[in-house]
């Protein structure tokens, strides 16, 4: 027993030694070297959208043999703990993709280099998908994405409620009367689902703080910067966080939705869903399905604005060259592709022309229409990682049954600590 | 009449048996069936108990998708190797660690476990971005042809995934409990027979310390193959990852949860295997050190 043991033991020391041979001589190291640059995508998992990344690459590759672009791909949910940690060790790409809201952050972090892109070919891009920080330009997207009401129309038609449009939205009392004729047909176990079952910040954010803007709030004054006093929590942001929470109490919506709100509605349990345009494509399951834009609470209907952007390094050896590649993939076609591969807006009015339903009257023209004209890009900020935490646990505090009052009151007293304590982020 | 009692007792026992079987297996039974579903039919049977049983449009589309949507396979090997290696090597250094600290007489001994002891208070997340700057400045020995060179920095290796958890507070804790409740006069007997210390380490006290090896074994295999936020840190190459960072593959704008169903149905075998193939041991371990993971 104790010979088994010990053989046992020295197999063991051997194979570990061996193992660790092997493991440690599986060198692969990443980065840039002198004759490349590398790019990193947030694209892994999503092969679709990743090939078309890959064929800009193999494009510029094919031309430019010296200076080639090596594609690095990450997961979303991932990528922008990827991102710090590199930057930590300065080990980041030239090229990069940023969600939008997270620009102005990584400007000031210093991450980033401002654009060098001319701006007859900025003018051309949808206002949203170019990503500014005090004045200068720091990154440009392929393409936009929006949120939409889903919606069963014979449901808005049985409860004898207008189908709204673009140039004609619901007014908030007129959405309230709809939510209200919808419930009392007995239908649906859920009238309008909030998607609240999604519980990343962001889609916190990006989805409900475009009604707050509505109701005339918002995360921060955009004035100054400095400051969240009044406009969240202000008497619109009251009756914001007020409306949000009667959807809950008055049974239209489930305090926490489950996982996947859109296959909800596709199974028929829910009339209307607030969902995104990446979700559009299994509208077509649904046999009356329509799309439509949010209502407008006061000042205007609103969508979030801002998708996954492009932004060159300031670590980067070789900034000339990082930006012509961005220069250069800026084309109608490239974004066109990115539009034909998934649900997402074309990011100009050229590429849209060049895939089928995105031209005027086209099936999927709504989203670029509505991206156009409602599109309100969430706070220029470096200060926007903390506004969109706070902001997030105060809505989800709001839905859960708290007091808006005292939730508002708080998030901003926290929102204004964070300013102070880093000197209003430069503003 | 004492019988039928008896028989009563041996019924209820069973059923809360049963009882607590069916909680811990019906995630799993969720899990497995539910990535054979498409995801409307997920949703739609979730709420009844058709959300257990394989009903419905059954197929195994969402494990091709698994595999257009990840390298699976890939991911599987690099994660059972950083682990298997990780275990390996763990076992050894802590064990001469622990045996340094419990069987060798020196200055400072004491306070040596104390202060090993105290790190384990210190949670990762707190020292993990300074790490990553650490190991970005380490150096590394490369064969270049022939000729033996130095390197500097090991981000996007196998290697940063696998050496700074070799040496470990708590296994180092573990081993040196166990070394204690071994017999000194062993170690005494063993030296009049001529050993030294590394003879007595590992033909006396190893040999015997069975329990606490299988004990630090799995609890140095569980994190690392878990292991997340490292690697998503320092690793940059698709070719290099493990499982737990694909599973983040999955979580897109557009979810698909069927297929995070059969990816995690995929990345729980091996370590389901590997529990089941040592139940008993684990077991044992586990009531013998008195610790759970």
């Amino acid at each position: 027993m104790r010979m088994s043991a010990k053989r046992t033991l020295r197999w063991g020391v051997a194979a570990a030694l061996v193992a660790a041979a092997a493991a440690c001589g599986s060198d692969n190291a990443g980065g840039s070297s002198g004759d490349s640059l590398t790019l990193w995508t947030h694209n892994a998992g999503n092969p679709q959208e990743l090939a078309v990344v890959e064929q800009i690459a193999a494009d510029w590759n094919a031309a430019h043999p010296d200076k080639k672009v090596t594609v690095r791909a990450f997961p979303q949910a991932a990528y922008n703990e990827a991102v710090v940690s590199a930057a930590t060790a300065k080990k980041l790409p030239c090229i990069l993709d940023t969600d939008a809201p997270t620009v102005p952050n990584w400007a000031y972090a210093g991450y980033l280099e401002p654009l060098d892109i001319p701006d007859d070919l900025l003018a051309k891009q949808l206002p949203s998908t170019v990503g500014k920080y005090q004045g200068k330009t720091y990154s440009v997207g392929y393409y936009e994405a929006a949120l939409g009401l889903f919606a069963r129309k014979s449901a808005l038609t049985a409860a004898g409620v207008r189908v709204p449009t673009l140039e004609q939205p619901w007014t908030g009392a007129e959405f309230d009367q709809a939510l209200q004729k919808v419930k009392a047909g007995g239908k649906y176990p859920i009238t309008f689902d909030l998607g609240t079952g999604d519980t990343g910040t962001e889609w916190w954010t990006y989805g409900y703080s475009p009604f707050l803007q509505s109701f005339g709030g918002d995360l921060i004054d955009r004035t100054s910067y400095k400051s969240a006093s009044g406009v969240l929590n202000g008497d619109k942001a009251l009756a914001w966080a007020t409306w949000m929470q009667g959807l809950v109490k008055k049974g239209y919506s489930p305090q926490k939705s489950s996982a996947d709100a859109f296959a909800d509605f596709v199974n028929g349990k829910s009339a209307m869903v607030w969902s995104g345009i990446w979700n559009s494509g299994s509208l077509s399951k649904v046999d009356d399905g329509v799309v439509l834009p949010p209502p407008d609470f006061g000042n205007g209907a609103k969508v979030g604005g801002g998708s996954w952007q492009w932004a060159v390094s300031s670590s980067c050896p070789d900034k000339a060259t990082a930006m012509e590649y961005l220069r250069t993939s800026l084309t109608a076609k490239n974004m066109a592709a990115f539009a034909q591969k998934q649900n997402v807006i074309p990011a100009s009015e050229e590429a849209a022309a060049l895939v089928p339903g995105w031209q005027p009257g086209g099936e999927k023209r709504f989203f670029l229409d509505e991206s156009k004209e409602l599109a309100m890009v969430r706070p220029p900020t470096p200060g926007y990682p903390y506004l969109t935490t706070t902001f997030a646990k105060a809505t989800q505090d709001i839905v859960a049954g708290g007091d808006p009052k005292q939730i508002l009151d708080r998030a901003v007293a926290e929102i204004d600590r964070d300013l102070k304590s880093n000197d209003y982020y430069g503003f | 009449m004492r019988r039928r009692s008896s028989t009563r007792v041996r019924a209820a026992v069973l059923a809360a048996r049963l009882l607590c079987a069916a909680l811990f297996a019906f995630p799993l039974l969720f899990m497995f069936v539910s990535s054979l579903k498409p995801d409307t039919d997920i949703f739609k049977d979730i709420g009844s108990v058709r959300a257990f049983l394989p009903v419905g449009d059954i197929s195994l589309d969402n494990y091709a998708g698994v595999f257009d949507t990840v390298p699976a396979a890939r991911f599987l090997l690099n994660s059972l190797g950083i682990s298997l290696v990780t275990v390996a090597l763990g076992i050894l250094v802590n064990s001469m660690a622990a045996f340094a600290l419990s069987r060798l007489s020196w200055r400072g001994s004491r306070l040596a476990l104390s202060v090993v002891i105290a790190t384990l208070v210190v949670p990762f997340e707190t020292f993990a971005l300074p790490l990553v700057w650490w190991v970005d400045k380490l150096p590394w020995l490369t064969m270049n042809g022939l000729r033996l060179t130095w390197s500097t920095g090991w981000l996007d290796t196998y290697r940063v995934q696998v050496i700074p958890f070799v040496a470990n507070a708590f296994s180092i804790y573990l081993f040196y409990s166990y070394f204690q409740s071994i017999p000194r006069q062993l170690d005494e007997a063993a030296r009049v027979d001529g050993a030294g210390w590394f003879r007595i380490y590992r033909t006396v006290v190893m040999p015997l310390s069975g329990p606490a090896i299988a004990t630090v074994a799995i609890l140095t295999f569980l994190p690392a193959w878990n292991s997340y936020l490292w690697p998503l840190m320092v690793v940059q190459t698709e070719e290099l990852r493990p499982v737990m960072v694909g599973a983040s593959y999955f979580f897109q704008l557009k979810v698909h949860w069927g297929e995070i169903m059969a990816y995690s149905t995929l990345i729980t075998l091996p370590v389901l295997a590997l529990f089941l193939a040592f139940q008993r041991a684990f077991v044992n371990s586990i009531a013998s050190t008195g610790v759970k993971g």
